[in-house]
């Protein structure tokens, strides 16, 4: 087999040097009932060609959504990456190092997350953020167990807002944990009334903005109703894009900020690996959940980057630990750092003008379609319509004349037939004129 | 003082530490570079986009008002910035990397562009299911590979990471045992376990029992006994062990702790040392993770991505979270809610947005396809017969205290071998890189004094095999000959020297601020 380079011969002297006279020897602790005797029930060894015939077939059963006109976001967007970001990610040094432990020996891993790090906390407007989550929806989830610590309380409350794969993680693991979860309705017109549902026992609100269905959401009357019962705000956002247009969740009295960083440096992928951008204020630092890289000096008076405060983490702290997070999102991480150093602040708010434009024009075109309304006042790239029929049923429609439309409510909160009829609708600047063109003229063809 | 690419421009008075010995502080192909808000600038950028159209915007009143502080920089500096901080990292590719219970064997470069493929790296996990059968079938496949591989019933395959199976399959044992009308509290977890078991079952409220190990390092069926009550919930047993043994007793241990109705949590953490060999469904496993990243190979990035995926026995299986897939007349269908799930499916909720890792998936099935059954049995041969090899060859310099019976794909020392000296565990590992290795995995498992736990695997040739235990020998009789200077100011040629890790946690500095100006910083 290819990638096993001992061979036969090696073996039987490796076998000698041991004292072993078969490799079955040294399994002799396994249960001998319990040893297979025979090769597993599965095919044997292939050759690089043929294994890339059986995977270009499964590949070639979904539509890539470069082929298409392509609207779909609600939590994962499809964004032009450099060349020069895949590049470097499949240098062999980043690609195949572990977590640095040894940082005499992993400087390069380690200044990749200072710089990660300082980048994030930059766009949320925050002081400190974390060398990442797996996710934006894991994120949110140990954000709200934070708060938990932080206030000592265990009460939770959910706007609206948030994207509801999000809502049910922290469901979840608020069920498991024993923590109330006070999730409010979806609030698709951004109308809700969040404030009413904060109390003096509430530990954490939390509210997504840009809303799942693409609101712009004043997150300052809610970080003050928060902070005057011992409440914690922690913003979400799942389109780290908008954060280069709009005022960060920081500048707005968020204490706990944490979202999807996938639009940077990562591919849409299915939905993973993405990576969880989480960041707060310097107050709670010893309260977060996740590793964090700091500066420091070598013997030699020189700079250095180390893993630090890691008495917090599960290796030191085992059950007394802030989360249980062990391998995060390193390389992902580094594709969102070299891509908002390739845009830098000019080329990120170009881009950011770019995916506002767009959706801004495919909101005026939809909204002039006949039986077609746009629900949102204010928006980024992404927005909500509501459609004169099953919005899902229009979805595969579309789908069937080459166009991917956007998310169906109805996908992520079936049987609530008050939102069968929404569509998100997200644009990037990956779409083009024509592309907004063909997706108004497909809808117009097919509805009634 | 430090110039802006943080070298010292004369001695410091503090630290005594003389400046470099060139101008710019580089060493021939060791080059030096600064932090990207040093040498970037927001007006820079290296991505050419159009202006935006003209058009009325729709922030309302929330458009950014503050500039967001992001540096830029053109191409070609962007390229050398990032190549300069590869040079400073070890690899894999560069080296052997014994970290024990980390895995770090070869990462095939064909999974890497099986999930460049657009079919698989270019479609949304919203996009119509009509539009990604290819990418359910895929999932659908993996599943069918896990589960032959381990004997169980089902897999959830959304968890993150292993720490995230973990929670997953402590989550189906919890739903379980509420659907028994049980409430159990307490979790038994073996001292020498990863930190991640005790951390995870913490996190869903149960209160963690530990469990020693007996003298020859695995867990005693009476030990786990003596704890196992009605309150018990499970124990999480990592197999093999993280001392790099088979848990030889793991058949009674799975029949009392069933007795006692609760379940057996196995940490498939070092699964890769028994793929074709044993089925942990045969020994009875409820809930395992595997690390995708480990077993299966699927690159550890500096740290991450990784993926966990759950098998599970018949017991658990109806608990299994969103999404999962359900054969309907031989088709994969995803379930994504609880509205699409039938009689019997009872999910306990849900992990993460999405359906989980779906790169490393395309990763973890391309280098099963590439192994086959026959080449996965191998890898796992291979790695054990490694790890023995160089536990045979470094017997009479190391002292592995549980050394009198075969190791599984490590191999453990304690420091017993450096008493005396004054040379420590991680003074060793620090002249290990001057040698030009990656140390092994330092101080952990907690169980032994001075833990080295060497794990070779299966990419090794010999010739390699043979240096690195020459060399592992060469400084194990340095130590014993007294030539401490080695060891205690190891590593000397490495990018770094050793590092303050007191002084980064005392005032941490967590992101990089603009410095005083000089006139200020004199005051």
């Amino acid at each position: 087999m290819r990638y096993h380079p001992l061979t036969d011969a090696d073996r039987a002297d490796m076998l000698a040097a041991i004292g072993a006279a078969s490799v079955d020897e040294l399994f002799v602790a396994v249960p001998a009932d319990k040893r297979l005797a025979g090769l597993l029930d599965l095919p044997t060894t292939k050759s690089e060609l043929e294994v890339e015939r059986l995977m270009g077939r499964m590949a070639a059963r979904n539509t890539a959504a470069g082929d298409v006109p392509f609207f779909v976001g609600a939590g994962a967007y499809r964004h032009h990456v450099p060349a020069t970001v895949d590049h470097l990610i499949q240098r062999s040094e980043f690609l195949t190092s572990y977590t640095p432990y040894q940082p005499e020996i992993a400087q390069g891993t380690l200044q990749v997350l200072f710089e990660f790090q300082t980048q994030v906390a930059r766009l949320t407007g925050m002081e400190v953020a974390n060398a990442s989550m797996y996710d934006g929806s894991t994120g949110c989830a140990e954000a709200v167990l934070m708060a938990h610590r932080l206030t000592r309380r265990r009460k939770a409350v959910l706007s609206g807002s948030l994207h509801p794969q999000y809502r049910a993680v922290v469901e979840t693991l608020g069920r498991m944990a024993d923590d109330d979860i006070v999730a409010l309705p979806a609030d698709p017109t951004a109308t809700e009334d969040v404030l009413a549902a904060i109390d003096g026992e509430t530990s954490c609100v939390v509210v997504q903005s840009p809303s799942f269905y693409g609101h712009l959401i004043d997150l300052r009357p809610i970080a003050e109703k928060a902070h005057a019962v011992g409440a914690l705000l922690v913003a979400v956002f799942t389109e780290v894009v908008a954060l280069a247009a709009i005022e960060p969740p920081g500048a707005q009295g968020a204490d706990i900020v944490v979202g999807e960083g996938q639009s940077l440096g990562n591919p849409l992928g299915f939905g993973g690996p993405y990576v969880g951008l989480f960041a707060t204020r310097e107050k709670f630092v010893r309260q977060m959940p996740g590793r964090l890289c700091g500066e420091t000096l070598d013997a030699d008076g020189r700079r250095g980057f180390v893993l630090t405060l890691s008495t917090r983490e599960q290796h030191i702290r085992r059950d007394k630990a802030t989360s249980n997070i062990c391998t995060n999102s390193g390389l992902c991480c580094l594709a969102f750092s070299i891509h908002a150093t390739l845009l830098g602040e000019a080329g990120l708010t170009r881009m950011a003008a770019l995916n506002h434009a767009g959706a801004a024009d495919l909101a005026d075109r939809l909204a002039a379609v006949p039986g077609v309304t746009v629900l949102n006042d204010t928006f980024f790239n992404e927005f909500t319509v509501r459609l004169p029929g099953d919005a899902a049923a229009i979805v595969e429609r579309l789908a069937e004349r080459g166009v991917l439309a956007g998310v169906p409510v109805s996908r992520l909160e079936p049987g609530r037939p008050e939102l069968a009829d929404l569509l998100v609708v997200a644009v990037t600047e990956t779409v083009s004129e024509e592309d907004r063109a063909a997706f108004v003229a497909a809808l117009a063809e097919i509805l009634p | 003082m430090m110039n802006t690419q943080g070298r010292p421009t004369q001695p410091d008075a503090a630290t005594g530490a003389a400046p470099l010995e060139t101008f710019t502080g580089n060493r021939g192909l060791q080059i030096e570079e600064p932090l990207i808000f040093e040498v970037g600038r927001p007006e820079t950028t290296g991505v050419d986009l159009p202006a935006a159209p003209a058009h009325a915007s729709r922030l309302g009143g929330h458009a950014r008002t503050a500039p967001i502080g992001l540096p830029g920089l053109s191409e070609p500096e962007a390229m050398r910035h990032y190549v300069r901080l590869s040079r400073q990292n070890y690899a894999i590719d560069l080296g052997l990397y014994p970290l024990g219970s980390c895995t770090m064997k070869h990462n095939p470069r064909l999974n890497e562009k099986m999930a460049r493929l657009p079919g698989f790296a270019d479609v949304h996990p919203l996009q119509p299911l009509s539009t990604v059968e290819g990418a359910v079938a895929l999932m659908q496949e993996l599943s069918h590979w896990l589960l032959e591989m381990t004997g169980m019933a089902a897999v959830a395959l959304s968890p993150k990471a292993g720490a995230h199976g973990e929670l997953c399959g402590m989550m189906a044992i919890k739903a379980a045992i509420a659907a028994r009308g049980e409430n159990r509290s307490i979790v038994l977890v073996p001292e020498s376990a990863h930190g991640t078991n005790p951390a995870t079952a913490a996190l869903i409220g149960y209160k963690v029992v530990p469990v020693p190990a007996r003298a020859d390092g695995t867990v005693d069926p009476e030990a786990v006994k003596a704890r196992l009550s009605p309150d018990v919930a499970a124990i999480m047993l990592t197999n093999p062990n993280t001392c790099g043994l088979f848990e030889r007793d793991v058949v009674a241990i799975a029949e009392a702790v069933h007795a006692a109705g609760a379940f057996f949590y196995g940490d498939g953490a070092n699964f890769n040392a028994i793929v074709g060999k044993v089925k942990p469904g045969d020994l009875g496993v409820d809930a395992m993770h595997i690390n995708l990243h480990k077993t299966f190979s699927t690159p550890h990035g500096g740290g991450g991505p990784g993926a966990g995926p759950v098998v599970l026995s018949a017991a658990l299986a109806p608990f299994a979270p969103l999404p999962f897939i359900r054969l309907e007349a031989g088709r994969p269908v995803l379930v994504e809610t609880e509205a699409g799930t039938e009689a019997g499916e009872r999910p306990f909720g849900r992990l993460t947005a999405f359906h989980g890792q779906m790169g490393m998936y395309v990763r973890a099935l391309a280098y099963m396809l590439a192994h086959g059954a026959d080449g996965l049995r191998q890898a796992s041969e291979d790695a054990v017969l490694s790890a023995n090899y160089v536990k045979a060859r470094l017997a009479d310099l190391f002292h592995a205290p549980y050394g009198d019976q075969p190791c599984m794909h490590e191999v453990l020392f304690d420091d017993a071998s450096l008493e005396g000296t004054g040379i420590t565990t991680l003074d060793f590992a620090k002249a290990m890189i001057d040698e030009g290795y990656h140390p092994m995995t330092m101080y952990f498992p907690l169980v032994v004094h001075g833990a080295m736990l060497i794990e070779p695997t299966e990419s090794e040739s010999k010739a390699s095999l043979d240096l690195f235990i020459a060399t592992l020998r060469d400084l194990a009789m340095a130590a014993k000959a007294g030539d401490t200077e080695r060891f205690r100011q190891a590593p000397r040629l490495a990018p770094r020297r050793r590092l303050d890790e007191t002084r980064a946690a005392r005032s941490p500095k967590l992101s990089w601020t603009e410095p005083a100006p000089i006139a200020a910083a004199a005051e």
